[in-house]
Order: structure tokens, then C-alpha cells, then sequence
């Protein structure tokens, strides 16, 4: 297989880097808007421990999921990067 | 020793940390002041982002306005909002600023927008945003110290900002970030020991997160007992009370989320660190550190809700007697934030939802966190340390919108508009100069407060949202998007937020002005003013799109930036 050229790569790049954000950007809007706004009335239905599930995602569940969000686009994005090529040099 | 000593004692002791930090740490450069050199550890920039975004309101109000104003589950928009943005600033916004390299957002919408009018506009929306949100900070530092430290708002106000001025002014970015970094140590400290010590006496559970959702002594749930004691009340429930309508919920929080993403003195933190893989890190970290407080903030307001009103009424019917109501309670009426007024003359507290018949008259939101170390009975030094963490909560939001409000005006007014020639050690001159002015006209303000300064920072958000987020968002992801489409939909965002805000609060809050007046009934779809910035932001979209349409596409070198900022480095495998 032909090396693939630079612009092809960050072609790559650009296409996995906007799937991720496609797929986690999905995940924030669930629990946050979705889980603590949107369907909390039925979510509240179930209760987990001294909380209904829905009250716990708004206040709770949603700040948990954001940061293991950002912490799985760090690592996936960082992985990427090295596989491409693209890594920085520090300065 | 008293009270007042010791308070005295741990507010000097940080106050003295804060200057030793400053000295350590002048700039030398104008990479220094702006962006610390870029040397910043992606830990360490995530602590200073944390102490850089919790401000007074945060640490001081946040709990109260979930506990009390908005009833419980009304206030998560605040929780949800204030830590979203960082999943949109981690994933769209931080790792591409970086990478761009420079110094300030209105320099990044000015080269990128390939205009000298975008990078005015640019400035004047920072300026707009950050000056809403800096009263705030030093209406702050004022009012802490005149509760804990018994001196006038006045005297408190100086003090603060001698010490800002001093490291400001000294160590610009560099200062700034390492002096936030103790203040993040200080403030999460002192709000997590009283959140501690509440969550052990109430629940036996020493972690407040687990304590909220754990049971009492008498084997209710806590939230369940909440919930039942409101009701009683004539409250709604506490878990399922909402702030306006859903739409109105979903759209506050959105407001908060995209403002997060778009607030100037968050984004430069971003540019301190060494590399783009690092700023997107660094923002985990951040929201490491925040989550800290905002975790801790549901349950401080839940418990120490529930506290009060067991205080009040210890049993069903049998209410608190006004002659044996405690010590605290006392000290806290002489501030004005508690108030009774007995008004059946049966010598008893009755509180209550019906404001027929409620003689708790004054509950302001900031006890819950102000009087939790005395409601729980901890020792002097603690109830020190929330004064000590409520003054670095507020210095230091207050140095970073400084820096962010000063830079704008010595590096992109002064060296990239209008005196493009100066030099290097002219600019520092400029930019020391720049946040010097800065302090004193936030102390100004401070000192004279417009009549909207009470919160009006869910305002900067909502401003910040419908000007600044749109223009970085299409500058990084589209290459269409054109410089006339751009500053047309930064001024039509900003101007119908503002507009929103005034006709239903009045035009520059003065009370009167409101042509439409503040009632919901007049609310657009039901959307209370601060949560407007999502509809501002969809307007700066849309004339952005439309405008854009009929314009001439960008240049190539816009072209080959956009392309550049986009990867993180050139391709090394050749």
C-alpha cells in the first residue's frame, strides 16, 4: 500500500476526530439534557439508594459521565495521533 | 482567641502566601504575562482553571440557589451547565485555540477572520462579558469581608485589590496561575471539611456525594425526608421541583453550557499549556478539580436545608422558641442574611411556604454555606477557612478575568491594531499598564455598583453564548464561514441577548425601564432572560449563515490556517 500523503492523512485525522465527537457529543447530550431534563420524570420512577434516578443524573450522574468523556477523547485522540504521525514535539 | 482573631490569622496567612507567590513569579516577557510561557503542567493548569472558574457565586451562593431559590431539582441547570461546557471546550474549542499559538481569543477571530473590525468586535464582546462577570467578583471580595473580618465593605474591597493589583500586575498570566493554584487548595478545602463534618452528623456517611443519597438517623431517606418535610411545608418537593418549564430548564443549562465554552478567561488558561494533547487533558483535570465542588454543592444544599428546618421545627408542631434560638442564629440575623418576625405573637418560629404566615422571613441563599460550620458546631478555625475560601474564590476569577480583559486591550487594541510598532518591552509596559487600569476600574465599579451587579453572572454566560462561542466554533470548523457573516453574527447575538435582558430587567437594569416587564407571561416560549443565550446563539448562527451566503469566500491563507489549526502537528512520518 502507497503511503498515504500528508493531506490524506490529516484527511484521516479530521474524519476520526469529528466520529468521536459525533459519538461522545451524543453521549453528553443524553445524560445531561437528555437524562436530567428531558426524561427525568420517568427516570425518577426508579429508584437507586436514597435517590431517584433521574434527580441523581441532573445532580450527580451527568457531572461523573462529562468527565470520563473528556478523559476517553484525550486518550482516543492522543492514540490517534500517534498512529497517524501527528504527534507534537514539545517545545 | 476569638472568632474575628483567628479569621484574621488564616486570611493573613493566605493573603501572605498569595504576595510570597507573586514575587516568586514576576514575567519577565510578554509570553510570560500572556500565556506563562506555555510551561504550565496540564495538571497544574487544570487546578488554575478550577480556581480561575469557581468564583464568589460558586462557592458562596451555588448551594444556596439549589438548596433554596430554586428548590432543589430546579438548580441543577447550574450543575449540569457550569461543568458541560468543558466536554464542548475540551472537544471543540481548547485543543484548536492551542494550537493557533497566540496570545488571546480576539486575536485568533481577528486572523481568522482576516479582519481588523472582527478582532474590535471581538474585544468589545470580551469586554462586555468579563466586566458583567468582574462586578460580581469584587462586590464579592467586599461583602466577605465585611462578614467575617468586621470591616466595612469599603476597607474589604481595598484590601483585595491591593493583593490582585500586586500579583496582576507583577506576574500577569505567570503570577496569576500559580497564585490560583494555592487559592484552589484554600477554597476546596474550606467547603469540603464543613460539607464533611454536615454529611457525618446527618447521615454517618463521611462522603457528602454518598451522603445525600444515604439514610438518616430515624432510617428515612434523607432526600425522601426532604421531599416530606417540604411538602408539609406547603413547599414543592424538593426532587422534583422545576425551574420554569422543561424547555425553560433545558434551555438554561444549554445557555450555560456553550457560555462556559465561550468565557475568554477560561479559553486563555488553555493557551498556557505545551502542547494541544495537553490542553485537552488539561481540561479533564479541570472539570476534575471542579466536579469536586459542584459534586459537593447538591449535597451541602440538601442537607443544610434540611438542618434548618429541623432546627426550626425539631419535632412535627413544636416549633423553635424565639428566646432559645441558637447562638449562630443570632449572629447571622445581626448581617441581615436570617430574619424572624414573630407574627402570630406566640413567642415560636413558624416557617413555612405561605408568606401570610412564614416568620422566617429573611433566608438568604448564602447561609447555607456561610453559617454550615456553625450549624454544625465546628471549631473557629474552620468557620476561618470558609472566609479565607470564599476570598480566594473571588480573587482569583477576578485576577483571570483581568488578565483576560488586559490583554485585550495591550495586544489586540494597542500592538495588533493601533500601534503595531511598539515593542516588545513596550507592550509588557502596555500590558502592565493595561491591568493595572483594569483593577482600579473594577475596583471602581466594585465600590459603585451598577444596579445590576447582584446576579448578573448567569448574564456573562448568556452573552458570552450568543457572541464569542459562535465565531470560534465556525471559525475552527468551517472554512466557508466569512469575516462580514462573522461580525454580523457576533453583533446581532450579543445585541438580541442584551435586548432580551433589558426589556424584561430594564435597560441597564434601571429599575423602570422594562418596556415589557419582568413576568413570565411575557417571556419568550417561556424563557426566563438568563437562559436566553441559547436563542442569541442560534440568531448569531443563522445571520452568520445568511450574511456569509452573499459574501465572498475567504482567502487562501485563512483557508491554509483553518487547515493548520486543525491537526495538532505536521505529519512526521515521511
Amino acid at each position: 500500500m502507497a503511503k498515504p500523503s500528508e493531506s490524506e492523512v490529516r484527511e484521516i485525522y479530521w474524519r476520526e476526530n469529528r466520529r468521536w465527537m459525533l459519538i461522545l457529543g451524543a453521549i453528553w447530550f443524553v445524560v445531561s439534557l437528555g437524562c436530567g431534563v428531558l426524561w427525568v420524570e420517568p427516570l425518577n420512577t426508579i429508584q437507586i439508594g436514597g435517590f431517584k434516578l433521574g434527580f441523581w443524573f441532573a445532580q450527580q450522574g451527568a457531572i461523573y459521565t462529562f468527565i470520563i468523556l473528556i478523559f476517553i477523547y484525550a486518550r482516543v485522540m492522543a492514540r490517534l495521533e500517534r498512529r497517524l504521525g501527528l504527534e507534537e514535539r514539545e517545545a | 482567641m476569638s472568632l474575628t482573631e483567628t479569621t484574621y490569622w488564616v486570611v493573613g496567612a493566605s493573603f501572605a502566601l498569595y504576595i510570597w507567590i507573586a514575587i516568586r513569579s514576576r514575567a519577565g516577557t510578554t509570553r510570560e504575562f500572556y500565556v506563562a510561557g506555555k510551561g504550565i503542567h496540564p495538571v497544574a493548569n487544570g487546578m488554575a482553571t478550577a480556581a480561575d472558574w469557581m468564583s464568589a457565586a460558586s462557592f458562596i451562593s451555588m448551594a444556596g440557589l439549589i438548596g433554596l431559590s430554586y428548590n432543589g431539582y430546579g438548580g441543577s441547570v447550574f450543575l449540569m451547565g457550569w461543568t458541560g461546557g468543558y466536554v464542548i471546550l475540551a472537544m471543540l474549542i481548547a485543543p484548536y485555540l492551542r494550537k493557533y499559538g497566540k496570545f488571546t481569543v480576539p486575536e485568533f477571530i481577528g486572523d481568522r477572520y482576516y479582519s481588523d473590525t472582527a478582532r474590535v468586535v471581538a474585544v468589545i464582546c470580551l469586554i462586555i462579558c468579563s466586566v458583567t462577570y468582574v462586578i460580581g467578583q469584587m462586590k464579592g471580595i467586599g461583602v466577605a469581608f465585611s462578614r467575617f473580618l468586621e470591616t466595612d465593605y469599603e476597607t474589604g474591597l481595598l484590601s483585595g485589590m491591593v493583593i490582585v493589583f500586586f500579583y496582576a500586575v507583577l506576574g500577569g498570566m505567570k503570577g496569576i496561575t500559580y497564585t490560583q493554584i494555592a487559592q484552589f487548595c484554600v477554597l476546596i478545602f474550606a467547603y469540603t471539611v464543613p460539607a464533611i463534618f454536615i454529611s457525618l452528623q446527618l447521615t454517618g456517611q463521611p462522603i457528602p456525594q454518598l451522603g445525600l443519597g444515604s439514610t438518616l438517623a430515624d432510617g428515612t431517606y434523607l432526600l425522601e425526608k426532604l421531599d416530606q418535610t417540604l411538602l408539609d411545608l406547603g413547599f414543592q418537593e424538593y426532587t422534583t421541583s422545576l425551574r420554569g418549564s422543561t424547555l425553560n430548564m433545558a434551555a438554561f443549562t444549554a445557555s450555560l453550557m456553550i457560555g462556559t465554552a465561550g468565557l475568554p478567561h477560561v479559553i486563555i488558561r488553555f493557551f498556557t499549556v505545551p502542547t494541544v494533547r495537553a490542553a485537552r487533558t488539561s481540561a479533564g483535570w479541570a472539570l476534575v478539580f471542579i466536579a469536586i465542588l459542584y459534586t459537593t454543592a447538591p449535597a451541602v444544599a440538601a442537607m443544610a436545608r434540611l438542618n434548618i428546618i429541623q432546627t426550626l421545627e425539631p419535632q412535627p408542631g413544636q416549633y423553635l422558641a424565639v428566646e432559645e434560638r441558637p447562638e449562630w442564629f443570632k449572629n447571622w440575623e445581626q448581617t441581615g442574611l436570617l430574619g424572624i418576625d414573630d407574627k402570630n405573637q406566640d413567642g415560636r418560629i413558624q416557617y413555612s411556604a405561605d408568606p401570610q404566615t412564614n416568620e422566617l422571613v429573611t433566608l438568604d441563599n448564602d447561609i447555607l454555606v456561610l453559617a454550615n460550620p456553625e450549624i454544625a458546631n465546628l471549631p473557629n478555625w474552620v468557620i476561618a477557612l470558609v472566609a479565607a475560601g470564599g476570598l480566594a474564590a473571588a480573587l482569583s476569577t477576578a485576577a483571570g478575568l483581568l488578565l483576560a480583559i488586559s490583554s485585550a486591550i495591550s495586544h489586540d487594541l494597542l500592538k495588533r491594531t493601533l500601534l503595531p510598532d511598539i515593542t516588545e518591552r513596550q507592550e509588557l509596559m502596555a500590558s502592565r499598564l493595561a491591568m493595572a487600569a483594569a483593577v482600579l476600574g473594577a475596583g471602581y465599579l466594585g465600590l459603585n455598583p451598577p444596579g445590576f451587579a447582584a446576579g448578573t453572572v448567569a448574564l456573562a454566560f448568556g452573552l458570552a453564548a450568543a457572541s464569542l462561542f459562535p465565531a470560534l466554533l465556525l471559525g475552527i470548523f468551517s472554512k466557508r464561514v466569512t469575516r462580514e457573516g462573522a461580525v454580523a453574527g457576533m453583533l446581532a447575538g450579543i445585541s438580541v441577548t442584551l435586548a432580551y435582558v433589558f426589556q424584561h430587567k430594564g435597560v441597564m437594569f434601571i429599575p423602570g425601564t422594562s418596556f415589557l416587564g419582568d413576568l413570565p407571561a411575557n417571556w419568550f416560549i417561556g424563557i426566563e432572560p438568563n437562559a436566553f443565550g441559547v436563542v442569541g446563539a442560534a440568531v448569531n448562527f443563522a445571520v452568520t449563515f445568511t450574511v456569509t451566503r452573499c459574501t465572498a469566500a475567504p482567502p487562501e491563507e485563512v483557508q491554509r490556517l483553518i487547515e493548520d489549526i486543525r491537526v495538532p502537528a505536521a505529519s512526521s512520518r515521511d
